[in-house]
């Protein structure tokens, strides 16, 4: 019958609310049917029938009395969901009952899919989503092509900047920030100590240009960039919240910044956070306008970004960069003659992140793998779990279960799992992640914003989802496939398993075995990266060493800041455990900036002179940072010459500018000024272990011809920092009550906040990897030991006819063997052609490195025997009596 | 009873129940099962217990209405009617089956015609 739409709802409902109500509904349908049949027999038995026969008759008329009930139910209520519970009650049972087999189901899977969500939340922040600012594939990071020089090397004047947006036709907009803030380089005064806080300065457009706006008050009006204009300042959001509890009636408060006071004019949004983008893992607190006025003279200091106008290719902006930016100036009082600039124009998300694409991609696959490597295991833990139940399976195809039913049942059993262990993994990935968006010494960029969203949500059902039906599929088909009737005789008396299940199963575990290895491999290449990379000679040492920065008032003095510095120095030497102490503007692989060097009275070609990287340093600074001197001397308190300054420079300058002679003794001239060459040092790492150093000068605190660009006192002593900094910071403060409670930190930090994003991924790769192998030796003990289990009585009867314990151990010892050497064979190969792709991502180690490759067949070998050993004992003890006498 | 006419009546048994309700008024499930028997000569066209799935069928749709009582010898019994909106339901489809029988005597009687086109 044709039903109209309306009643087609009502009936719906009536059925929703039927499945809810079951028993009442059956106790009424019982009732009707029994006065249904006390109808029939009134009626026969008044024809004259006897009881008995009335009664017969009356329910041959009814028919079927479960079969109607069956009939009436399903149409009643929902017989689709009636089974799906069915199936859900019933998965519950068994699961349960088998419980350390789900326990260890969800535990895999919970780690695999956990680790799953969290690297593809990583990846998804650094990679995949927009930088949280307006229109951001508009923006550019511009800087110089030659960035040896470091910092300086890769910024521009401010003049430079200026003319720059006078002139492009390619960019709606240019701004850019002060590239040379240290962290902890403003002191913020109030009550009580002076506290040590990260400022920064940024063009006034700065905001307006990234498209970022200010959550409380306002942002930087033109004016505010001009010389002499009232000084303001914005407050990042983390700071306000914990420096002022986001007290909203800060606005227009002034805070008194190195003695001068700042009027608060708004508070940065939450999802803005300098550090994350600009430089990975430092924080800002405050952000005050440049005033380009007061900055003209100052050099290279400003890192370039730049908004394109809408519709422009970054091809386009390069091309005009290209004709632009040689023509601009350094410095437009002063212009000297090849004060051209060169420019590179980077999407800025590709600039921030790009780097990383290679790590995150490997990372990616290792997680991708680990999943593999679970769904694999889990197929296995099934297909053991259902061929011990192939008796049940038979029993009940054999009761009228069809094919699609058992699979049915079985899918749902691994749904349940997975859904089980997909839940237990978002919470580890929400876990993880939020440990790892609070991990400030791991210098990634935009770490700090890393959580889990509900793009990982969506990828969590997909896996979830995905992974039920791979590791479910196979055993169900596997099962329902067989002859059921086989089953039944097989399972009987005195037979051992077929074969046909014991190769699917070792084809998985071979597998899995090679998966491990790939994943052994490519964690293997990066640790062995990793290690070259800590035997790198960085040119100083960092162990044992500790560095604060000074703040000291010398009222511009040249001869009281040596007399001042060498004081500091002096006292914090006689500080009990401190072996020696020395004072630098800038300490390796931290700030840096550069200058000119060449050997005085020469002429050099363009190009031929590189930007040097420089150092002011005070007498013993060489030592307590481990450096060392491969010629002449030490700089020393009586080298404050007006008319010739020292220098000592690093082997790399020396070769250049007096190849083949001995610097020591020659005049050098720096940016103009005259100094005298009194040694020679080791080249220093200055950005990473991973780069060379390039060139490096070292001139004098005390020359009145160099200005120092702030004090880093770094101590040396066997004791550790902690001890020390009571006693440090008490003689800081006995020389200059202002000093603020700066951090005494190791400088083994800066080495290790330079090599952070290495060590992250090998740390990620290498618990992979071992996740790998474990997953992978328990599918080899699963596989073996079942396959023990079930020829206990073939065993048996081998041992009644005179095998020993040994021939039978050694038999599933081979046959472990077998297993693994398959599987590492095939993971030997895709090792070698995989590991070529992360060729750029290896530190002095070769994609082929033979120890890696050695060490993880070893290593994959005895963990197989270690999980073949222990079933091949198992087996080797079997007491053919009683292994027959149990059939 | 085999599976051709249960396939028939499927479709049918619901429109006869409706049938039967809106000439006979207020029947218990006994009462509408045998009524059918009766009026196809006691033909046993269905097992008596089929009927409750279209009772709950026509009960959900709201075309009948269901309701407790005693019988004339005093056993309690389910009573069904037919609602207004079942007796919309019924003339429709008797109108529906009209159409169809029409059509199917045309098209069965075309044989005995002869075939002259």
């Amino acid at each position: 019958m044709k039903t109209p739409a309306k009643d087609w709802f009502r009936r719906a409902f009536h059925r929703i609310g039927a499945f809810f109500r079951k028993k009442p509904l059956d106790h009424e349908l019982n009732e009707e049917m029994a006065a249904h049949l006390e109808f029939a027999v009134d009626e026969l038995k008044g024809r004259g029938l006897s009881l008995e026969e009335a009664r017969r008759q009356a329910r041959v008329r009814f028919g079927n009395v479960g079969q109607a009930q069956e009939y009436h139910r399903a149409t009643r209520g929902l017989p689709g969901m009636d089974i799906l519970l069915q199936d859900l009650r019933f998965a519950f049972r068994t699961l349960r009952r088998d419980a350390s087999f789900t326990a260890i189901a969800v535990l895999i899977l919970a780690l695999g899919i956990g680790a799953n969500i969290a690297v593809f939340s990583v990846v998804h922040t650094m990679l995949l989503r927009p930088l949280p600012f307006s229109a951001p594939e508009q923006l550019v990071r511009i800087r110089q092509n030659d960035p040896k020089g470091g910092e300086s090397s890769m910024t521009y004047s401010t003049d430079g900047m200026q003319e720059f947006q006078s002139q492009t036709r390619t960019f709606q907009a240019v701004t850019g920030y002060f590239a040379f803030s240290g962290p902890e380089n403003v002191k913020l005064m109030g009550n009580g100590q002076p506290q040590p806080v990260t400022g920064l300065m940024v063009a006034g457009n700065f905001y307006q240009t990234l498209g970022v706006q200010p959550v409380l008050g306002r942002d930087f009006t033109e004016e505010e960039s001009l010389k002499n204009s009232r000084p303001v300042v914005l407050l990042s959001n983390p700071f306000w919240r914990q420096h002022f509890a986001g007290d909203t009636s800060i606005l227009g408060r002034a805070i008194n910044m190195d003695g001068t006071p700042f009027t608060v004019i708004g508070v940065l949004p939450e999802s803005f956070d300098f550090g994350s983008v600009f430089a990975p893992g430092a924080k800002v607190d405050l952000f005050t306008p440049a005033i380009l006025g007061n900055m003209e003279d100052w050099g290279n200091t400003m890192a370039l970004v730049g908004r394109l106008k809408p519709g422009v290719a970054l091809s386009q902006a390069q091309l005009e960069a290209d004709s632009l930016f040689p023509r601009l100036h350094q410095n437009l009082k002063h212009p000297y003659p090849n004060d051209g600039y060169t420019a590179r124009l980077f999407g800025l998300k590709d600039y921030v992140s790009g780097k990383l694409r290679e790590s995150l991609v490997v990372l990616w696959c290792a997680v991708g793998m680990i999943l593999l490597i679970v769904c694999v295991n889990l197929s296995n833990l099934l297909l053991t779990r259902a061929a011990s139940r192939q008796k049940e399976f038979a029993l009940r195809s054999a009761l009228g279960a069809g094919r699609g039913r058992i699979v049915r049942q079985l899918l749902t059993e691994s749904l349940i799992l997975s859904c089980a262990g997909a839940s237990l993994g978002l919470g580890l990935a929400f876990a993880v992640t939020s440990w790892l968006s609070h991990q400030s010494a791991i210098a990634l960029p935009l770490l700090s914003s890393v959580h889990v969203e509900s793009t990982a949500l969506g990828w969590t059902l997909l896996l979830a989802v995905g992974s039920a039906l791979v590791f479910g599929l196979i055993p169900a088909f596997k099962i329902s496939d067989r002859h059921l009737h086989d089953a039944l005789k097989d399972a009987g008396a005195g037979m051992s398993e077929g074969r046909s299940h014991d190769r699917v199963r070792s084809i998985l575990v071979a597998s899995e075995v090679a998966l491990s290895c790939v994943l052994l491999v490519g964690a293997g290449l990066l640790m062995r990266s990793f290690l070259h990379l800590l035997d790198v000679d960085l040119g100083f040492q960092p162990s044992r060493a500790a560095a604060i920065s000074v703040s000291y008032d010398d009222g511009n003095n040249i001869v009281k800041r040596g007399a001042i510095l060498r004081q500091v120095i002096e006292r914090v030497e006689q500080i009990p455990g401190v072996e020696t102490a020395g004072i630098t503007d800038s300490l390796p692989m931290s700030t840096n900036r550069s200058w000119d060097i060449s050997a005085k009275g020469r002429t050099y070609a363009n190009g031929e002179l590189e930007d040097t990287f420089v150092y002011v340093v005070t007498p013993g600074y060489l030592n307590a940072i481990g450096m060392r001197l491969v010629e002449g001397r030490d700089i020393s308190w009586n080298d404050t010459d007006p008319k010739l300054a020292v220098v000592i420079i690093n082997q790399t300058i020396a070769g250049h500018l007096w190849p083949h002679e001995d610097p020591v003794g020659k005049i050098a001239s720096i940016g103009g000024t005259d100094a005298q060459v009194i040694g020679v040092v080791a080249d220093v790492h200055e950005t990473s272990a991973e780069t060379a150093g390039g060139w490096q000068m070292y001139v004098s605190q005390t020359a009145p011809q160099f200005g120092p660009d702030g004090a880093e006192l770094v101590v040396r002593s066997a004791l550790p920092p902690d001890s020390l900094a009571l006693s440090v910071m008490g003689v800081l403060r006995q020389m200059n009550p202002s000093q603020p409670a700066t951090e005494f930190r190791p400088v083994q930090q800066l080495v290790d906040h330079a090599s952070s994003p290495r060590r992250f991924f090998v740390l990620l790769v290498g618990a992979f990897a071992a996740l790998g192998v474990i997953l992978a030796s328990l599918g080899i003990y699963g596989v073996i030991s079942y396959s023990v289990t079930r020829q206990t009585k073939e065993i048996g009867i081998r041992m009644a006819l005179g095998a020993t314990a040994g021939s039978v151990m050694s038999g599933i010892i081979a046959r472990t063997l077998r297993l693994t050497l398959a599987g590492i064979a095939a993971g030997t190969i895709l090792s070698l052609a995989l590991s070529r792709t992360m060729a750029t991502l290896l530190f002095g180690t070769e994609p082929t490195d033979p120890v890696t490759f050695g060490a993880m067949i070893l290593l994959l070998a005895g963990v197989a025997l270690t999980a073949g050993y222990i079933p091949a004992r198992r087996a080797s003890r079997i007491n053919p009596t009683i292994a027959l006498r149990n059939s | 009873m085999d599976d051709s006419k249960l396939d028939l009546l499927q479709g049918t048994l619901d429109l006869m129940v409706l049938q039967t309700l809106s000439v006979m008024g207020t029947l218990h499930g006994y009462g509408i099962a045998r009524r059918i028997e009766q009026v196809s000569g006691d033909t046993v066209l269905l097992n008596q217990g089929t009927i409750y799935a279209a009772l709950v069928r026509l009960l959900q749709q709201g075309w009948i209405s269901g309701e407790w009582g005693l019988s004339d010898n005093n056993r309690k019994a389910k009573f069904y009617a037919i609602t207004a909106g079942g007796q919309e339901q019924l003339d429709r489809e008797t109108a529906h089956w009209r159409r169809i029988s029409d059509l199917m005597l045309r098209v069965l009687e075309m044989q005995s015609a002869g075939g002259e086109l």
